[in-house]
């Protein structure tokens, strides 16, 4: 079955009960047991049929074992990173999500887990930063926010033969464009915020493993830390799931025109997008998804001009995450890059004028007339 | 309606996408809250914030209404707890002893509601072939106070030229009453052809993923709207802040779901054309159905709903147990592709003599085209239908 059929049909699009073709909210903390017979269900923070529907669904689509349901994206890659102890080192690619810089440089300090940043769009840096401890690499791609490629099949070859784990955060392409586990990697992260829910209406974070042993380590983590999606919000990503492919084909599509246009603007110094010609790691990209994705940033020509264009944009939202239906502009420097030291994002080249845009649903010609009118001075 | 100011008219498919309000003015939130209140403290004796009961208004149904009449190029809409309790809302608009013509072609719900409700208040309703001008003016008579059409029909996909009516209707100071629950907004904007009043069945394609129901009424006139909202918060079939607010989050996706739903529907529809175990295919986006032409004259689509009738009645039952991908289930619009076997389903409250005469048959299958693959919904339609 192809994908676009899968995300209707997977086994949780009808209750078995009563053929509802809508998968029951079960709004419940507990359940009534026989104390001879074992049951599933005891406790929803243990498990929940709603959750369950979500977890087995998102596992499915992402060619994984199991999949684990968490209160929003941070708590998926917390949980996930607590799978390994004090004193362990991992390798984290160095432009990642500033909210998981910021867990990484300082709540796991205090558990002793060793962090090193390393530019993984060049595989030898993820090579020379192994050291004896080292478990676990963590990769996004592309990153955020310049859209940066990692080669994963290069980098799981270089954790294979160092006994390591590669976990990746793939928020930004969904399972619908690219499926890590099929690359070799062990653990893939949501935010399923961004473009799983993709209504801009909820938080929460997805885990998917590719073996039994990792999901009962992330389960004991789940279980334990308790850091799970409730029941409606589990419900509200199952009725997400059901239009990613049609969502995200469309929004890619206006990405991809809103990059040609901007390549072409004045006001435009340079343009992040994997879709356009010249955008490095663009082949390897090609190579290991379906597609470009529907995030981009840009460099407007100074830092000016980057604030006039905030500032005047009307019909995409300013506002921080990404993904949904609605076009979001958002300011790296200030929003989702804040927790990076002024120095560190300029070494990693997020400028005060840089722009990130989530591509969203609306009219192609609505957005190019709004942003038009957004440099205008 | 924010976003549209000054400025040149939106695109229809941005406007789905962001709605009446875009976001909420308190926070910024880019979703509407769920107002989840039955009502409204008052600032102070004879003050009030513009909400005191939530059957008279609730913000997130105000939001969901406004995005309606937004949409449809309409004054007011207003929102009901099903399609049926929007259409009886309007039905009591008349009076005893006024009559009604009504697409013979009709959702048998539909029918039920005027014959077994309305008719026993004194209401007379006619059922004709609505696609044929000739035969609506020879229904009227001098009590006739509304035409009431569904077009693309529902099975048969018959459509009716909404301009030449409403026209028609006008002269006689007639109201004319739309159902576009088939092509929504997205597709078909009847005001704009001179429609009185549209109605919805929003469980349908505007909330999209068969687990809403909801139903709306949109005007032009502030008339009647006055008179529609006096019947909805004294009647107070309204739709829940949840539901109003599930409604909003199906809209914003409406564009690309119906057209994957069209695309798809096209390919179906030619596929089975070309099978030998059936008989006839009725969808408007094929040239040669009857309604085309004047399909392309009135809305932008065709829509994603297709009939067709198998040559042997023996094989209807095999089909629908066959099917794996596709189910077999009323209602229709929703993600997920639907059969329907209207003879049993949704027209078994339809007479036999207005069902033989419409050719709602025992051969007739009914598909609501989803948004899966259409290669993978036409393989399960081949492995079913290979005999």
């Amino acid at each position: 079955m192809k994908f676009g059929s899968k995300l209707i049909h997977n086994g949780y699009e009808i209750d078995k009960t009563t053929g509802a073709l809508s998968t029951p909210i079960y709004q419940v903390s507990t359940y009534h047991q026989d104390i001879n017979v074992p049951q599933e269900y005891d406790y929803s923070r243990s498990g929940n049929p709603t959750r369950k529907a979500l977890e087995e669904t998102i596992a499915i689509l992402e060619s994984g074992k199991r999949g684990f349901a968490f209160a929003s994206g941070m708590a998926a890659i917390s949980s996930a990173l607590s799978i390994f102890s004090s004193g362990d080192h991992i390798i984290v690619c160095e432009d990642v999500y500033g909210g998981t810089y910021r867990i990484t440089t300082t709540f796991f300090q205090r558990f002793n887990l060793e962090v090193t940043f390393a530019d993984a769009s060049n595989l030898d840096n993820i090579k020379n930063s192994i050291k004896k401890n080292t478990k676990a690499i963590f990769l996004e791609t592309p990153s955020n926010p310049l859209l940066k490629i990692t080669d994963i099949k290069g980098a799981v070859k270089i954790a294979k033969d160092n006994g390591l784990l590669v976990l990746i955060d793939n928020t930004f392409m969904s399972p619908y464009l690219q499926r890590p586990l099929e690359l070799g990697c062990d653990i893939v992260i949501h935010s399923a915020t961004k473009f799983i829910g993709g209504h801009s209406d909820v938080i929460a974070g997805l885990v998917v493993v590719k073996d039994e042993a990792l999901a009962r380590r992330v389960y004991s983590v789940q279980n334990g830390f308790g850091a799970i999606l409730g029941p409606q919000d589990s419900w509200l990503l199952l009725r997400g799931i059901k239009t990613l492919k049609v969502r995200l084909d469309y929004q890619q599509q206006n990405a991809i025109k809103l990059s040609e246009w901007l390549s072409k603007n004045p006001n435009v110094k340079k343009v992040y997008y994997p879709g356009l010609s010249d955008h490095p790691g663009r082949e390897i990209n090609e190579g290991q998804a379906d597609g470009p994705g529907a995030v981009l940033s840009f460099e407007a020509k100074d830092d000016d001009t980057a604030k006039r264009f905030m500032k005047n944009v009307k019909l995409a939202a300013v506002a921080v995450s990404l993904g949904g239906v609605e076009t979001i502009v958002s300011y790296p420097a200030k929003m989702s890059h804040a927790a990076f030291p002024k120095h560190e994002r300029e070494r990693l080249g997020i400028k005060d004028s840089l722009i990130r845009v989530s591509a969203g649903l609306e009219d192609i010609d609505d957005l190019i007339e709004d942003f038009a009118r957004a440099f205008e001075e | 309606m924010v976003l549209d100011g000054n400025e040149k008219k939106l695109n229809i498919d941005t406007k789905v996408v962001h709605g009446g309000k875009c976001f909420d003015p308190l926070t910024g939130a880019v979703s509407i809250p769920i107002y989840q209140s039955a009502t409204f403290r008052h600032p102070g004796l004879n003050q009030t914030t513009g909400y005191d009961y939530s059957r008279l208004q609730n913000p997130t149904r105000e939001e969901v209404e406004n995005t309606l009449a937004y949409l449809e190029n309409g004054s007011n809409a207003f929102a009901f707890s099903s399609g049926m309790a929007a259409i009886s809302t309007v039905l009591s608009l008349f009076s005893p002893g006024q009559h009604i013509v009504v697409s013979d072609d009709l959702y048998g719900g539909t029918y039920r509601l005027f014959e077994e409700i309305y008719k026993k208040y004194g209401i007379d309703f006619t059922y004709v072939d609505t696609s044929k001008i000739e035969e609506i003016e020879a229904s009227l008579n001098e009590n006739t106070a509304a035409i009431f059409i569904e077009t693309p029909s529902n099975p048969t996909m018959k459509v009716a030229d909404i301009k030449l009516i409403a026209d028609l209707a006008k002269k006689r100071n007639i109201l004319t009453i739309v159902d576009n629950t088939f092509l929504t907004p997205l597709f078909q904007r009847p005001l704009d052809l001179g429609a009185d009043i549209v109605v919805h069945s929003a469980t349908k394609y505007l909330g999209g993923h068969n687990d809403t129901l909801a139903g709306f009424v949109v005007v032009n006139d502030v008339n009647l709207a006055e008179r529609l909202k006096l019947i909805q918060k004294s009647e107070g079939a309204v739709l829940s802040p949840f539901d109003s607010w599930l409604i909003l989050r199906g809209i914003k996706t409406l564009s690309v779901r119906l057209l994957k739903q069209q695309e798809n529907a096209i390919a179906i529809a030619k596929w089975l054309k070309s099978n030998n175990n059936v008989e006839k295919v009725y969808y408007v986006g094929l040239p040669e159905h009857e309604g085309y032409e004047i399909s392309k004259k009135q809305a932008t689509g065709f829509g994603a709903m297709l009939s067709f009738t198998v040559k042997d009645e023996a094989l209807v039952e095999k089909i629908l147990e066959r099917v794996k991908l596709i189910m077999f289930a009323e209602s229709l619009g929703g993600v997920e592709t639907l059969i329907t076997y209207p003879i049993v389903q949704t027209h078994s409250a339809i007479p036999k003599e207005i069902r033989d005469r419409i050719g709602v048959n025992e051969k007739l299958l009914r598909l609501s085209v989803g948004i899966e693959n259409a290669e993978d919904i036409i393989n399960d339609l081949e492995q079913a239908m290979s005999f």
